[in-house]
């Protein structure tokens, strides 16, 4: 397989940003663009289309099995994880274009500067003031939500989110509604001001974020649940499983 | 009194982390990346510790005396013992903080692991990690508000600062700027395992790239049992690396086989009618390549899980259908998947006692970074407790020796692009892939002296091919190390399995301790404790 990388390149986050194309070719056809980003940087003679010797591309990446999000940048138009987009499925069109996420700062390359998620989740208390227990009625909304990878897809597509927003958007909504799902009593008023305030008055319901998340979230659910708690109190979890 | 400095926010150092706060105690949580990166989001399986809730009359004792025999009996018996006896304990913790185990009746349901006898693994379907994780970094930020933890979570380690055998701080470089800043006081290492020196053959993450080790380990830090690498028997290859399939999937019901004759045998079942597909992992891993090396057989080995009823697919395996689906595009659930041993696991690591504390003062280590608790051979089911265990009896130990009139100094340190030193490149990918070959080639599952010593004379032409900057010449000094602790065990012992010495020698059953004296590599051997009669309450 031959296929053209496009790449959004960046020096530093001061530098002005340019385009590299590198002609990739594997046997593997299960590579994916973060196979293809690790054997150009392992290929110290690599020259791209023009002749220009290819500089190390700078990228993040842990566990190239889509459960860390750390890979996540935009191919194709769409942010996705590195390690799950698969080379065979640009391969009729030739050519991939990969840039950095653009909601982000650039840092260099293809990395960016995603602390403001943290910093988000920080602000707005995101954990528990004393001991809980996920009990059966609110397993499920526990576990989908303690799934997300914090690799900031959803908030790429997301019409209301920017960095600095009060919106804090769904990278925060999904780790609130393990909050939600079983919070102490006494912390049962902060979290629903936190979450009304930061989630529910931004959330303009557009729900790009469920069609781009790496980890296939159950979005709609998390957010109908999180809604009803927060907003209307009501009890936060379904019939107790029989 | 300076802020502690943790190296890696992974399981182990988040839970150093939270144990430090919890005690009033400040520290920095230095790391690569995020904690969301770390790898312990990819353990899948679960968490052991003796909570007796299947009605099978377990008991912590049951538990230490499966990880010593697990490990044979190369573990520190003491470690282990407030391993297993606390293993409960933190199983309870992780559900205060709102960990959805699978449950019946409210009660957390424990699954059967490998090399144990009695259900003892609980666990969140087949995510258990990234379940844990998310709960664990939950908690931590309730003390990165208070101020407790700062993050410094694009950061990356270059040295410890070391007089006079005394760990007095750490240098790092701050990867978005290049900046550097020495921070001084006492340091945790919790720094995960080796795979970077196998890129590409291991079931782990990137961002677990070897250096630290190989820096401390040219640094005089101690390491023990280093020819203890763990092959995991079921993993499937996948794009830049091996792919676990969990121990669950055998704990569930899934069966080996291979074809023989044109038929399928369950070699596992035949050979141990006991525990079967559930034998240790090291046991598990030789008898596939043996039963592979057979010339009656057939050259794969298969994991058949084409039995197991529909729940345990939506409730225990749903996100493991869903990954081999994904990469293999099979449905384990209607046809068996290929599946080969892989490197998983590292047992050997920086040399410890029960509290942690390493061969330099001041300095410790937590993690799969650590020797501790395993010994020849780990048990599934205990890397996270091990974990989250070790994270705490360090932050502990530490806390139990600071002086209590002594206050903190809070001042933040400066970055900056001064340095008494210039900072080293990375090791380059082609000698990173040159010195993983040899070692690959001399430290597979089966081993013998002809191999071995044929690995470090390619090691020492490598070395003497051309001119290699620190990080390179640190690699293969610890790949040295690691083949030199190999060949000198000549015995057979958990993930050590010579075909030249094929039996256990019990003048071997002693920590082998890897160090640089003199610039050289040197092995000797050290005694394990004694298991105390009554091992101190943790």
């Amino acid at each position: 397989m031959k296929i053209k990388l496009d790449i959004l390149r960046q020096e530093n986050s001061t530098s002005e940003p340019y385009r590299q194309t590198v002609i990739f070719e594997t046997e593997d056809i299960n590579a994916t663009v973060a196979t293809a980003l690790t054997e150009i940087n392992n290929n110290p003679n690599i020259k791209d289309t023009e002749g220009n010797r290819v500089k190390p591309i700078l990228w993040e990446c842990s566990c190239l099995q889509k459960k860390c999000g750390a890979c996540a940048m935009i191919i194709n138009s769409k942010p996705q994880l590195a390690c799950n987009a698969q080379l065979k499925d640009y391969a009729k069109k030739g050519t991939v274009t990969i840039e950095p996420l653009k909601k982000f700062p650039v840092v260099a390359d293809l990395i960016v500067d995603r602390t403001i998620m943290r910093d988000n989740l920080t602000n707005m208390k995101i954990w528990f003031n004393s001991q809980t227990k996920a009990d059966e009625t609110v397993s499920d909304i526990m576990y989908e939500s303690s799934r997300c990878l914090q690799c900031g897809c959803c908030l790429e597509v997301c019409p209301n989110f920017y960095v600095g927003s009060e919106f804090t958007g769904m990278a925060a909504a999904v780790p609130t509604a393990r909050i939600i799902s079983a919070v102490p009593e006494e912390q049962k008023k902060e979290i629903r001001t936190e979450y009304k305030k930061h989630i529910y008055n931004g959330c303009g319901k557009s729900l790009a974020c469920r069609d781009v998340c790496p980890a296939g979230i159950d979005i709609d659910k998390l957010l109908v649940r999180s809604n009803a708690a927060a907003i209307w109190g009501r009890k936060i979890g379904g019939k107790k499983k029989k | 009194m300076n802020r502690i400095n943790i190296i890696g926010a992974g399981l182990a150092g988040l839970s150093a982390a939270i144990t430090l706060s919890e005690n009033g105690a400040l520290c920095n949580l230095i790391s690569l990346q995020q904690s969301e990166r770390a790898q312990s989001v990819l353990a899948e399986g679960g968490i052991n510790g003796a909570l007796n809730t299947m009605g099978e009359d377990d008991n912590v004792e049951n538990h230490f005396n499966d990880t010593m025999k697990g490990g044979c009996f190369m573990a520190d018996p003491n470690a282990v013992d407030g391993l297993t006896k606390n293993a409960p304990k933190v199983i309870r913790w992780l559900e205060s903080l709102g960990v959805p185990f699978n449950t019946n009746d409210g009660e957390i349901i424990l699954r059967n692991f490998g090399g144990q006898k009695k259900k003892r693994t609980a666990y969140a379907r087949s995510s258990t990690g990234k379940i844990i994780m998310s709960a664990v970094i939950d908690e931590a930020r309730k003390y990165e508000f208070s101020g407790n933890i700062i993050r410094y979570s694009h950061h990356e380690f270059v040295k410890l600062l070391i007089e006079n055998n005394t760990c007095v701080g750490v240098r790092i470089k701050d990867t978005y700027t290049d900046k550097i800043s020495d921070f001084k006081g006492i340091v945790i290492l919790a720094s995960g395992g080796l795979n970077g020196i196998f890129p590409g053959m291991t079931t782990g993450t990137t961002q677990n790239n070897g250096d630290v080790t190989a820096t401390v380990f040219s640094q005089g830090v101690a390491f023990g049992n280093l020819e203890m690498l763990q092959y995991h028997p079921t993993t499937i290859g996948i794009s830049g690396k091996r792919c676990l399939v969990t121990e669950a999937a055998r704990g569930e019901g899934g069966r080996l086989y291979i074809e023989r004759n044109g038929e399928k045998w369950y070699f596992m079942e035949e050979k141990y009618p006991e525990l079967k597909n559930l034998m240790p992992r090291d046991v598990v891993a030789r008898e596939m390549f043996f039963v592979r090396r057979d010339e009656k057989c057939g050259d794969t080995v298969y994991l058949d899980m084409t039995d197991l009823p529909e729940d345990i697919w939506k409730n225990k395996l749903s996100d493991l259908r869903e990954e081999i689906i994904h990469y293999l595009a099979i449905d384990p659930k209607t046809e068996p998947i290929p599946v080969k041993e892989g490197i998983h696991y590292f047992m050997g690591g920086i040399d410890t006692d029960e509290y942690h504390c390493t061969n330099i003062k001041n300095l410790y280590a937590v993690g799969e970074c650590t020797c501790q608790y395993h010994g020849a051979n780990r048990l599934g089911g205990n890397s996270m407790l091990g974990a989250i265990y070790g994270g705490k009896v360090a932050a502990e130990t530490i806390v139990s020796k600071l002086d209590k009139n002594s206050a903190f100094d809070d001042t933040i340190p400066e970055f900056t692009n001064i340095t008494d030193e210039p900072l080293t490149d990375e090791a380059s990918p082609v000698c990173i892939q040159e010195i993983s070959d040899v070692l690959l080639s001399g430290l597979g599952i089966v081993r013998s002296e002809r191999e071995l010593i044929k690995s470090l004379e390619l090691l020492n032409t490598l070395e003497n091919k051309h001119e290699y900057n620190l990080r390179e010449q640190n690699r293969i000094t610890l790949a040295k190390a690691m083949l030199m602790s190999a060949l000198q065990r000549k015995e057979s012992r958990g993930a050590h399995y010579r075909e030249d010495y094929p039996e256990k020698d019990e003048h071997f059953r002693k920590t082998a301790v890897a160090k640089i004296v003199n610039k050289n590599v040197v092995i000797s051997y050290r005694e394990l404790p004694e298991r105390r009669a009554n091992p101190n309450e943790n």
